[in-house]
Order: structure tokens, then sequence, then C-alpha cells
């Protein structure tokens, strides 16, 4: 029997494995070898989490986590940093999400990357993204955490461009990277301050000290912290690269850009909960950019037309809200929802990719409609999908966004009429997307038609394994009021136990939760309704892009033009102002400086190499007096 | 015996060797005789150390001796072959005339 230890720190070694395999051999290897491979170092991890999570569901007394630290890593002075491990609830069930969601997701790939040139160097990235989104979570100091929040960024960037030969792509992936730099700017600032003020980066040293540093400097720390989520998790003002993620194909967007990658801003902040609760600054700030997040993302998806760019939207959206949560201090709430989303954010980008698939490379949903003969398959498990995010009851959207809105509601009518509303938007650009996509006829051109087909069973298999999560997803935490137990709050609670004490708790009665629950209910179908009436009964579809729109809707599908924005506040002085280095400083400053040193040693060399005349007893005399003048000093000194 | 001269003596006759040495090799035109200045300075220099060798009891100094006179030899070798060289093409050794050693 292997120690728990070993098998703690055997969780990140196999994908790492897996990518080194993978990458060395990329020339060598087979498709199959590949798949094999790096399908079976994921699932291997899968395995271990699911022995680790019930071990820690075994352990009934004491501390309910395994701690390994494999060795000191950086020993300088007062600063120690060691490679080490925490798996605690938390990190547990981000454990089973990232290998469980990530292995299917890589058997997806098997079937939409299956005649990719680069079908090798595909695998060899995802599983190097495994391995550090688990060095993420699994870290247990702070440097491991950014390590891992690093290579995730790097990953992603590799496979948003991953089809380089594409200029876009490539901008795309630039751009990702770049808008993540400026979050993780912030968070590495707060990482250094919090060694500065706590003398250690250490999780279990940090937390318990927290209550001895004074609040303006855990406010600065938790806001610098919370800057790097909003980069790495897509909120306002620097989730524009989240879109343009697209680019990569359909499966990253899944693991990365909607089930894992996006997420781990919430695991942070959700981690340094101890540290959020003693400010609650930061924690208004979260609640505010969280909200505004989700109504602003959630509008734009309205009008837009791709169907991944839909779904992106939807998710920045969908963050926006796991925020909010967080920021009004139900962190279980925020982390229930964001173990959901995962699901079902992960089921609708794979059935969108089956769709794509299907379409050969069409994402325009104009130009779909009426697949759900052709796709039966992806058909349903797309509407079980929709009907998880929409919070349908009994689906797993359901419940965790329920959750949320309560907690928003007992802090404020206002915030919770605005998060329901952002929900309620959600619902009605997931079910246009659904309606356009499969329903009413079909717009596809002929020879697309001809050649339409249900995806292979690589592809089906993990749509019809993800749907059932989106089904069952949501029962882990049951509300009271439903007659649950509410079992991942209670799973939860030791690492939100220190944090408890300083938010407080709210409690709404039953009636009120079952009203509420029962107003958003039915306003979800109302507007289920009339999507329906709009795009299946009429047939509406939107607009082509030459067409002119009206100033709200044009607005909207020019996704309020903050790329423009950015690009005129940012992106054009930046030029100008280089463009003023080149002239002034680097053409007119040091240019100058240096050809004019090198222009003046050249006379002056051709006078000085006239002292060579070439006279053997004129060298001969120059350097006996040479010689008796330093012996001369010599002898004087 | 050797001890019953005054070391002065001895280093009076090096300093001079040296500066006919140094003198010969400044004024003269002829490589050969540069050659030999060149030597006797090395000889001068090889009477100092053994002088002092002598006085101060001490076998380092006349150990350094012999490194000299073998690498002298050597350079002789080396130095004679090149006046060889020069002899044949300038059919002089005037070193005067080797002034094309510049630039």
């Amino acid at each position: 029997m292997v120690s728990i230890e070993l098998l703690t720190s055997l969780v990140p070694f196999f994908p790492l494995l897996g990518f080194l395999i993978v990458a060395f051999g990329s020339k060598q290897l087979s498709h199959g070898a590949t798949s094999v491979i790096a399908c079976g170092a994921v699932l291997v991890s899968f395995i271990i989490s699911i022995i680790l999570f019930t071990h820690l569901l075994g352990i009934s007394t004491g501390e309910q986590a395994i701690h390994v630290t494999l060795f000191d890593w950086i020993s300088v002075g007062n600063f120690s940093a060691s490679l080490s491990f925490l798996v605690d609830p938390l990190s547990s069930l981000m454990l089973l999400i990232i290998t469980g969601v990530g292995f299917l997701i890589h058997v997806y790939s098997i079937g939409y990357m299956h005649d990719d040139a680069g079908f090798n160097r595909f695998f060899s990235y995802l599983n190097l993204f495994v391995f550090f989104m688990l060095l993420l979570v699994m870290g247990a100091n702070y440097l491991v955490m950014f390590i891992g929040w690093e290579g995730v960024g790097l990953c992603s960037y590799l496979l948003i461009g991953f089809w380089f030969k594409n200029q876009a792509y490539n901008d795309a992936a630039n751009k990702a990277f770049i808008m993540n730099r400026i979050g993780d700017l912030g968070m590495l600032l707060g990482v250094i301050l919090i060694f500065i003020h706590f003398g250690s980066i250490q999780y279990s040293e940090v937390f318990p000290k927290a209550t001895d540093i004074d609040t303006s400097t855990i406010t600065l720390i938790t806001i610098l912290l919370f800057i790097g989520a909003m980069g790495k998790s897509a909120q306002l003002p620097l989730y524009t690269w989240l879109p343009d993620a697209m680019a990569g194909p359909t499966p990253v967007s899944a693991l990365i850009h909607a089930a894992t990658m996006v997420t781990a801003g919430v695991y942070m902040v959700a981690r340094n909960n101890v540290l959020y609760a003693l400010s609650p600054i930061a924690l208004e700030l979260i609640m505010i950019v969280g909200l505004a997040t989700a109504l602003f993302a959630a509008t734009i998806a309205l009008k837009q037309n791709d169907i991944k760019k839909v779904l992106a939207y939807s998710t920045v959206s969908q963050l926006g809200l796991m925020f909010l949560a967080l920021g009004l201090g139900s962190f279980t709430a925020g982390i229930f929802h964001m173990a959901t989303h995962a699901f079902f954010k992960a089921l609708l980008f794979l059935g969108a990719g089956s769709v794509i698939h299907a379409m050969h490379h069409e994402q325009d949903i104009r130009r779909m409609g009426g697949l759900k003969k052709y796709l039966p398959i992806t058909f349903i498990t797309f509407l079980i999908g929709v009907l998880a995010i929409s919070g349908i009851p009994p689906f797993a959207g359901f419940f965790s966004k329920d959750e949320i809105l309560a907690s928003a509601f007992a802090h404020n009518k206002i915030v919770w009429a605005l998060a329901v509303l952002a929900s309620l938007l959600t619902v009605f650009y997931m079910f246009r997307l659904l309606f356009l996509t499969f329903f009413g006829k079909t717009r596809a051109d002929h020879h697309t038609l001809e050649h339409l087909h249900e995806s292979p069973k690589s592809i089906t298999l993990p749509l019809m394994v993800l749907a059932i999560l989106s089904v069952v997803g949501g029962f882990m935490g049951v509300p009271e009021v439903l007659w649950g137990s509410h079992w991942l709050s209670g799973f939860l609670a030791p690492v939100f136990a220190p944090s408890s004490k300083f938010i407080e708790a709210h409690h709404l009665s039953h009636a009120t939760e079952f009203i509420l629950m029962g107003t958003v209910v039915f306003f979800t179908l109302v507007l289920i309704g009339i999507a329906y009436h709009r795009y299946v009964n009429k047939n509406h579809v939107p607009a082509g892009d030459d067409q002119p729109l009206g100033t709200l809707p044009n607005m909207l599908s020019n996704k309020y033009y903050v790329d423009e924005l950015y690009d005129f506040i940012i992106v054009k002085p930046l030029y100008w102002i280089s463009g003023l280095f080149d002239t002034i400083i680097e053409r007119l400053g040091i240019d100058k400086l240096v050809s004019t040193i090198g222009n003046s040693v050249v006379p002056l060399s051709n006078a000085a190499r006239l002292l060579q005349s070439g006279g053997i007893g004129y060298y001969i005399f120059v350097m006996v007096i040479g010689i008796v003048v330093i012996l001369t000093l010599a002898v004087i000194r | 015996m050797i001890n019953t001269i005054p070391i002065h003596y001895y280093l009076w006759l090096a300093a001079i060797l040296f500066s006919i040495g140094v003198l010969g090799v400044l004024y003269r035109r002829n490589a050969i005789i540069i050659f030999m200045c060149i030597e006797l300075m090395l000889n001068a220099v090889n009477l100092v150390m053994v002088t002092f060798s002598s006085y101060m009891n001490d076998a380092a100094g006349q150990v350094f001796v012999f490194f000299i006179m073998a690498v002298a030899a050597a350079e002789v070798a080396v130095g004679l072959a090149i006046l060889v060289m020069m002899y044949r093409n300038t059919k002089t050794i005037d070193i005067n005339i080797l002034n094309r050693l510049k630039w």
C-alpha cells in the first residue's frame, strides 16, 4: 500500500510525464499512442484524485488535509519556499473537476483533432496545461500557486495560437498573454506584500496571522491579488482576451477557457477567504466587479452570432456571478457554481465543437438551424447544457445559481435584482443560441448538408457523461429549503471555517427562499417562451453583418466598442510614445552620441599610427627608455 | 674563497656588462652584433644571480641561471635562423633595411 503522501505528489506527476513523453516523441509517436499516453496520464491522475477525495472523506477527526513537502526549493536569508502540496476539501474538489473534466476533454480531442497535423503537439500542450493547473490548486504556498498560475497562462497562450499560421489567431494569443500579464503583476505584488508583512508565503503560516495585520494592509494585498484574478478570470476591465481566445481549438475553449483555468481566480479568492473576510472593502469591490461583469457580458452575448463567442461571453458573465457570490461572502456558493459551471459549460463548448466539426468549421449560427434531426445526440446533450445554465430545476445550474441569488437577496435587494437580470439575460441568449442552431429550417448550404453527420463516439461519449453530470451535479448542494442537506457546504466547511467568524451569515426564511426561486423560475420560463416565439415560430434570423442595426443592437454587436476604446487610450498612445522615443531619443540622442565617439576615434588613430615608423633601432630605443622610466619610478617609490 | 671578494665588485662588473649590452643594442646596426649584445645582457643578469645565490647560500639563483642559459640557447637557434632568412632575402643583415614592419 503506497502512502497517501506519495499518491498526492503523483497527481501532478503523471500529466507532466505524459507531456514529456508526447513532447519529445512527437515525431515518432503515432496518433493512437499519443492518445493512449495523454488520456491515460490524466485518467491515472483522476483515479488518484478520487482516492485522495475518499481519503479526505474518511478523516473524521483533526485537520481534514494532506500536507506534502517534496523539497526545500529556495532558502535565502529569512525567505524560504518549498515545493509543497496541500490537499484539503477545496483543492480536492478542484482536483476532481480538473482531472475529471480534463479527461473527458482529452477523449473528446481524440475525435475532434484526429485529422490535424499538430495532433501530438496539441496533446502535449493539453497535458502540460493539466500539470500546471494541478500545481496551481495543489500548491501549499503562494509561490507554487504562482508557478501554476503563470504556467496555465503559458499553455493558454500556446493553445489559443495553436493554429499559428493564422495571424489573427496569433494576435488573439498575444492579447490573452498581455492582458494576463497585467493581472499577474498585481498578483505578484500581492504575494510580495504578503511575504513582507507575514514573513512567510506558506498558507498554513499566513492565514492564522491574518488577524494581527492591520486592515488597510490586508485590503491592499487582497485587492492586488484580485487584480490577478481579474486577468485570469476575465473580469472587467481585463476580460477582452477571453472572447478572442476562442481562436483556439474548441476542446481548448472548453477545458481552459470555461472549465478550469478561468476559474483559477475564483479558487484563489476562495483559498484566501480569511484575508478577504477581513477586508470588507475588497469584498465590496469583488461584488461590484462581479456583478458589473455579469451584466455587461450578458448583454453583449445577446447580439453575438458566432456560436463560440456567445459561449465565451456567457462564460465571462457566469464568472462574474461567481465573483458576485465570493464578494457577498458566500464562498461555498461561488465554488459550487464554479463546479456546476465546469460541467455545463464544458458540455456546451464540446457540443458547440461537435456542431462545428459536423458543419466543417462553420461557426456562424445564422448559417445553421434545424440541426436537431442531423445531430440528435449533440442536440439532446446541448439542450441539457442550456437547461442547466438557465437554472431550470432540477438541473445543476439551478441549485448553484439559486444559492448565489439568495445570498444576494439577503445582502441587498438591488444587487439581487441586477443579478436576476443577468441570469435572465443568460436564459434568453442561451435559448436564442439553441433555437437558432438546432430548430427551424436549416440555413446551411447544400454542400455542407450533404456531409452533415453525427460526430464519432469519442466526441459523443464525453458529451453524454458531461450531460449526466450537468443533470445530477447540482445535487451535491441541495439547500435545506428543498429538503436537502447541502453536502457541499458541509464538505467545504473546514476550509471556510476561519473566515466564517468575520462574515455574518444570512438567513432567509424558507418562505422567502421559495418565493425567490418561484419568481426566478417563472421569469425564466417566460423568457424561454419569448425566445421560442421569436426564433422558432417567427423564424427570426439575426441580420447579416452588412445590414444596419439600431443604435443599441449595433453597440452590443460591437461589444460596446471596448476593444476600440482600449486601442484608442492604450495602444495608440503607446505607439505614439514609442515613435517619439525612436525619433528623438534613439536617433537624435543615442545614435548621435555613439557615432560621434566612433567618428572622432578615426582621425585620432590616423595620427597615432605614424608612431609606428618601422625602424627596429627606434623601437628598441623606445623600449629601453620605457624600461628605464619604469625602473626609475619603481626605485623612487 | 669567493666570499673574500666584496659583493659590490661583482655587481659593478655586472652593471658594466649590462650597460655595454644595452648600448651595443642601441647603437649597432649589424644584427649579429645586436644579438651578441643581448647575450651579454643575459649573462650580466646571470652573474648577478649567481653572486647573490652564493652570498645568501641559496641554490635557487643558480637554478634560475640554468634555465636562462637553456632559454638563451633556444633563442640563439631561432634568432640565427631568422638572420639566415633575412640575409637570403635582403643580402644584408643591417636592421635599418627592415623598416617595413609598420602599420
